[in-house]
């Protein structure tokens, strides 16, 4: 599993990186963006689901493998 | 509620007039400001995109989708104008020293917006907004030192209200002995001078020529508060214009102040009254962040306008241009087309995507620090005050209008 974050949609909320910090981190104007390349570590589907529910902004998709 | 209800609701209050809220609503009716949930409900039902000839005509969308829509769509709908009552000017205005400053960016479009927001966003992440943690924890302390032997208090008053004026005071680098000042000079500007320009006028020269004042200090004899930060700030090259600035810092103590009171005041106000809720809060302490998300949507204090840049058909409403919309991200925040017991607090929901500061390009800059502000609030009360209840449930009076929260709360504890 992936996740990406899309830069244009993106606005700052930061409601991923409170959810998942594992997997988002936040720019200096707080934009985030996806860890590395996005892969979700084995335990942490969940927290990703969760982001891209939570993101008001509809910003985050998932990529299943 | 039945319309019909509703309507016999309004007919009693008002004598002889009858309101329908699909045509006529009226945002500053004392009934609508005490409980406008009903009303809410009934308008995403039957006529989601609601008008009025009040105050110039405007448009007020309740639905989630709606709202989500009307806000990413910067190009029809316009940020140059934020408040729904038409502010008129006094004739003397263009002799104002003062004449020409708004408040950037909540006021401004793309493209001055684009660089007007990326000026204040590093000083508002949740990294910088938590070096001011400690202090808000310790200030929330001593208000509470000051009433915890009474077994009662004034949540909004004497709690809620003293936080938010402080935090913003300390950020500027002014005195903590202006809070008191600002919050009377942002209440005059935006509660009662909402409908009031007697108040505001003053309200607003005030509090410019005091920010004047500090900038052209600060400009002196630089520190490192945010003003200082803003000055040494840069736009391609070039320093900020004074006249921008001006409105930045406005937009810092008017934006910052009576909405983060009205959040915490609008928590307390619901813990108050769910003994369960504060139960939950106390062992589990781990919820927090959802908590206050949750609060923050189901009491979402703020709604701010758009004004129309062309004739615009929305949704099949007719919008000429340079109407008003009135963006009701609270109503959109208990849409239950998007959440789940929208009318029900659970404190540890987890799917949760409010938009209580907005959405799209003019996302709340403070989001950080409100929320910093609220969490520290409610958690602060709850381990020095971990049951209480409101002393008299028809004391409690509420400001609404754009920004809705409890202006008093009176409440007793053991």
């Amino acid at each position: 599993m992936k996740v990406k974050v899309d830069q244009e949609k993106c606005q700052g909320h930061n409601r991923c990186f409170v959810v998942a910090s594992e997997l988002f981190e936040l720019d200096d104007y707080g934009y985030a963006h996806e860890v590395g390349d996005g892969t979700v570590p084995p335990g942490l589907e969940e927290k990703a689901r969760l982001a891209v529910a939570n993101c008001p902004e509809r910003a985050i998709s998932i990529e299943e493998d | 509620m039945a319309t019909e209800q509703m309507k016999a609701r309004t007919e009693a209050k008002n004598g002889q007039q009858t309101r329908d809220w699909a045509t006529d609503y009226d945002i500053f009716d004392p009934d609508y400001v005490r409980d406008p949930y009903p009303v809410w409900d009934e308008l995403r039902e039957k006529c989601p995109v609601a008008h009025t000839e009040h105050w110039g005509s405007s448009w007020m969308p309740t639905r989630y989708d709606d709202l989500f829509a009307i806000a990413q769509d910067f190009q029809n709908f316009s940020s140059r104008e934020i408040l729904v009552a038409p502010i008129q000017p006094p004739p003397d205005a263009e002799a104002s020293p003062f004449y020409g400053v708004r408040a950037p960016p909540i006021s401004s479009d793309p493209p001055e917006h684009t660089w007007a927001r990326k000026l204040l966003l590093p000083h508002f992440s949740i990294k910088a907004v938590s070096v001011y943690e400690d202090e808000t924890r310790e200030l929330a302390n001593s208000l509470i030192d000051r009433f915890i032997d009474n077994g009662r208090a004034d949540a909004a008053v004497d709690y809620a209200q003293q936080i938010p004026p402080r935090v913003i005071a300390s950020m500027l680098g002014v005195p903590h002995d202006m809070a008191d000042t600002f919050t009377g000079w942002v209440r005059n500007l935006l509660e009662l001078g909402l409908t009031n320009p007697e108040l505001r006028g003053p309200a607003r020269m005030e509090l410019l020529s005091f920010l004047n004042n500090q900038i052209m200090a600060r400009r002196e004899k630089p520190t490192d508060d945010l003003i200082s930060k803003l000055l040494q700030a840069e736009v391609e090259g070039e320093p900020v214009s004074h006249i921008h600035l001006l409105g930045t810092c406005l937009l810092i103590v008017i934006a910052g102040i009576d909405t983060t009171w009205s959040s915490i005041g609008s928590a307390l106000w619901h813990l108050a009254q769910h003994p369960d809720d504060r139960r939950m809060l106390i062992e589990r302490p781990e919820i927090i962040q959802n908590a206050v998300e949750e609060l923050l949507r189901a009491y979402s204090p703020v709604t701010m306008a758009r004004v129309t840049n062309r004739e615009v058909e929305y949704s099949g409403c007719p919008m000429k241009e340079n109407d008003r919309v009135l963006m009701n991200f609270p109503a959109a925040n208990r849409d239950p087309a998007k959440f789940d017991d929208p009318d029900k607090v659970i404190l540890d929901r987890e799917f949760n995507p409010h938009i209580a500061f907005g959405v799209g390009i003019h996302r709340c800059a403070g989001s950080n620090l409100a929320r910093m502000e609220m969490r520290v609030s409610i958690e602060e009360w709850l381990k020095r005050i971990p049951d209480f209840r409101l002393e008299d449930p028809s004391a409690v009076t509420w400001a609404g209008g754009q920004v809705r929260g409890p202006r008093n709360l009176p409440v007793v504890f053991p």
